[in-house]
């Protein structure tokens, strides 16, 4: 046992004063930890938003704020969480810490650029949560932005416009230099088929990150240009048109979509052979439908639009390329499942995660069909069938894969373990929590709740009400989650090297790795899972 | 989820339930799947894994499997979803205007409601109006949806068929009110039908003065109340004429006049004088919609609500 916070390998300074040595690092380990420090901030203040919110709906009418601050929390959750959280999340944190280490490799391609992204990622942050504190009011469009409202409303949305803009700069350059660093810097040996999967997922996100991002850094401008110098674009009265805004912000944000869950899927591919002890079932089907999902994903935006007024044979159409999108994440999840079969599982924190992460990724996927058929959707979009839907896939399947990885990689990050029964615990409470949380939402979205409301009629009250209690226990679990991974921090026993038998080149070095990361550059002869 | 009332009902349901079984069959099949394995092949049971290699008859047949779910799934999406943009002929049109933050229906005969009352049976088209931003027209018991899109001929249509009340919500969020932009959709008989059809409402044309039906028309008394009660906007009672603390577009704070020309300036440019106790962009401006001469007969309405008292 040791009493200190962690110390060695590449949380040396090096004489320099730890402020300066952290703030001007160019080591992509202490890039993700600084992205997973200001994550976790922000995640947290979204957190507190959204608990705000749920407490207003546990009884219909006023229970808390008033509808102009509602109308701002929600907008600042779904801005805080999308932009801050969900969008740069495990990528930057996981993506940064763990992509060399998996390829073998000392750093990232750019690693100033690597920086750079984090000060963008900071600055564009700072400007969205000072929309709270200056001007005419926290912005109240909802994360989408909406045209016309949004060009109309009166409170700080070109502010929180920007930010988004300045935001999608930080991804596009991670994307760019994860890509550059795939291409370029696999260790002697690793062909592109014996690259672990976390890797292709990250592959796979950074081509959309580089693609898809420049285009809501175009419509948000204009929406900038329509504010400020009232041209046209998107509002009628100006001779704009609102679809046409759908259009944009969709080409970009149902992609975006996929930014999000990926690298979940990535994390998952890592941990179901580890914790199986077993070679990952069908490595090439879970590679190619990373693409498949990253190429189809461009297709599909229209189905956010089913009732939008958007022409009747492009409804059609996007419908049947929605459904299409959905057979990769099905074979993953097979694959999954038939890794597990004849394994050897041990159920350690991060495997429970994972698990989770599939039983809630399905529900938040199957619920996505009811979505994509245009007989149900009219019925169920813009309610909270949508809401409950998206938490199951950006919370249950992102944010759990983010707390998969974080136990998962955690002891490689600071050379200490948690406690494994307090942190298997933490899981369940909050896995009930957030079933109790979401899933009346799909209910209430059923019976014909729209979302965004901050009053609802009196037949809606059972099913809020069942919701907020949920996100209680929500909140409790994230709070005992995080007491045993800071106790670990601090007081933690130390980790060994390669604490789950993990066979991939980060489980080959030290906890924490040195700052080089490599004594010498490894060189691969097997892909990345073949346990004997 | 409540019974449906509406022809398209049955063929929405059928999707739902389609959809929703195939997706149970997999979530319990494979969450079963997984316990199993994980009480199965638990390291303390099975500590030594067993070598399974790659399969490609499995991986194709769990990707054509679901492919061909999902194309059963499109066909009942698509089948419940296409009578819905198709029109029968001889359909009664409503022009429907979704505005912040009410509702107003207006009949082909020039009778206009809050309420969107229709015969049983007959198919009924909505002409989709908004003057301001995005609104959605949702009626859950009918299953139909539609975007109100400003500066877009957007249409829906239905056929009630089963007689009662059903709420209308607006799904796309609008604004401050956007929660209480509520209606009702009242499912009456035929004969009933055409009586409250053909009934004009002695004091919507008679009695009322020009000025109210201008705010009735343009949806003011959503915010603006006649008595006094505080609404999202200050009250009408009293207005005119009355000493008004306000606070304007640069921040300064001033008493003024209620004078025609402030109601004028209220009307045309809502955010420029903002009165002590409401918020500001709230409002848009009515420019387009009410005419100078129409804001004569607003002020001209206004009075009489003083002399009233």
């Amino acid at each position: 046992m040791n009493h200190s916070i962690p110390s060695g390998g590449f949380f040396d300074n090096e004489g320099k004063p730890a402020w300066l040595a952290w703030l001007t690092t160019t080591d992509h380990k202490r890039i993700g930890l600084l992205y997973f420090y200001s994550l976790t901030v922000f995640f947290l203040v979204g957190v507190i938003l959204g608990l705000l919110m749920r407490l207003e709906l546990i009884n219909p009418g006023k229970d808390l704020v008033e509808a102009q601050t509602y109308n701002g929390l929600f907008t600042l959750h779904g801005v805080i969480m999308i932009f801050l959280f969900v969008i740069p999340g495990v990528p930057a944190v996981f993506g940064n810490i763990a992509l060399p280490l998996l390829l073998g490799a000392r750093d990232v391609a750019f690693p100033k650029l690597n920086l750079l992204s984090w000060y963008l990622y900071i600055g564009g942050a700072i400007l969205a949560l000072s929309t709270l504190l200056v001007g005419d009011g926290p912005p109240d469009t909802g994360w989408t932005f909406y045209a016309p409202y949004s060009v109309k409303t009166g409170t700080n949305v070109s502010m929180a416009v920007l930010a988004a803009f300045i935001l999608g700069f930080s991804s596009i350059l991670t994307g760019l230099n994860f890509l550059t660093t795939i291409h370029r810097m696999r260790c002697p040996g690793m062909s592109w088929f014996k690259m672990p999967l976390f890797a292709w997922a990250l592959y796979a996100t950074s081509w959309i990150q580089l693609l898809a991002t420049p285009v809501v850094g175009i419509t948000l401008l204009m929406i900038v240009v329509e504010r400020w110098l009232g041209i046209g674009l998107f509002d009628p009265a100006l001779g704009g048109d609102p679809v046409l805004y759908q259009h944009l912000f969709w080409i970009y944000s149902h992609p975006a979509v996929y930014i999000m869950i990926l690298p979940g899927m990535g994390v998952i591919s890592e941990i179901m052979p580890t914790f199986s002890r077993r070679r990952i079932f069908g490595y090439k089907a879970i590679a190619y439908s990373s693409l498949a999902i990253a190429f189809i994903g461009y297709f599909v935006w229209g189905h956010h639009m089913f009732t939008s007024g958007m022409s009747g044979p492009a409804r059609i159409i996007f419908s049947i390329l929605t459904f299409l999108v959905a057979i990769p994440s099905a074979i993953k999840v097979f694959n999954w499942l038939a890794t597990m079969y004849g394994g050897s599982i041990d159920m350690k924190p991060p495997m429970l995660y994972a698990l989770g992460f599939i039983f809630l990724f399905l529900i938040g996927g199957l619920t996505g069909l009811v979505n994509g058929a245009l007989a149900t959707d009219v019925h169920i979009h813009d309610t909270y069938f949508v809401v409950g839907h998206f938490h199951y896939v950006m919370f249950g399947g992102t944010g759990f894969a983010f707390f998969a990885a974080l136990h998962y990689w955690f002891p490689k990050i600071y050379g200490r373990m948690y406690d494994v029964k307090a942190a298997t615990r933490a899981f369940w409470v909050l896995f009930t929590g957030f079933n109790v949380l979401y899933f009346p939402m799909l209910v209430v979205g059923m019976m014909g709740m729209p979302r965004r409301y901050y009053d609802y009629l009196p037949q809606f009250h059972l099913p809020n009400l069942i919701s907020t209690v949920g996100s209680w226990i929500t909140v409790a679990g994230l709070i005992y989650m995080i007491v045993v991974l800071v106790k670990g921090y601090r007081k933690g026993a130390t980790a060994s090297a390669n604490p789950w038998d993990g066979l991939t080149l980060d489980w080959q070095t030290d906890s924490p790795p040195s700052k080089e990361n490599f004594d010498t550059i490894p060189t691969v002869t097997e892909g990345p899972y073949e346990y004997k | 989820m409540n019974t449906g009332a509406s022809s398209f009902s049955q063929g929405v349901d059928t999707a739902f339930i389609v959809i929703l079984s195939i997706s149970l069959f997999f979530l319990v099949g494979i969450t079963v799947a997984m316990i199993w394995f994980v009480i199965r092949y638990n390291r303390k049971r099975n500590p030594k894994p067993r070598d399974v290699k790659d399969n490609t008859k499995l991986e194709i047949i769990w990707t054509v499997i679901p492919t061909i779910l999902v194309l059963v799934m499109f066909y009942y999406g698509w089948i419940g979803y296409t009578p819905m943009r198709k029109v029968p002929n001889g359909a009664m049109e409503v022009k429907a205007t979704g505005r912040m933050w009410s509702w107003q229906f207006d009949y082909p005969n020039g009778k206009q409601s809050n309420v969107l009352v229709v015969p049983l049976g007959k198919p009924v088209k909505l002409d989709l109006y908004s003057p301001d931003v995005l609104h959605s027209l949702y009626i859950p018991a009918f299953r139909i949806k539609e975007d109100v899109v400003p500066g877009l001929n957007n249409y829906m249509w239905f056929q009630a068929d089963k007689l009662g009340e059903y709420d209308i919500l607006c799904a796309e969020y609008c604004g401050v009110q956007h929660a209480y932009m509520l209606s009702k959709v009242k499912v009456v008989p035929e004969e009933e039908f055409l009586v409250w059809f053909n009934t004009r409402e002695p004091e919507s044309d008679t009695l009322e003065s020009v000025g109210l039906q201008i705010l009735k028309k343009n949806g003011c008394l959503a915010c603006h109340s006649q008595d006094g009660s505080k609404l999202v906007g200050p009250s009408f009672k009293e207005l005119a004429g009355s000493q008004r603390k306000v606070t304007t577009s640069s921040g300064e704070e001033k008493t003024v006049i209620a004078d025609d020309a402030y109601i004028e300036r209220s009307i045309y440019d809502p955010n420029a004088e903002i009165v002590e106790g409401f918020s500001k962009n709230l409002m848009v401006s009515y420019k387009e919609q009410i005419t100078p001469e129409e804001v004569k007969e607003i002020v001209q309405f206004l009075k009489t609500l003083n002399e009233k008292k």
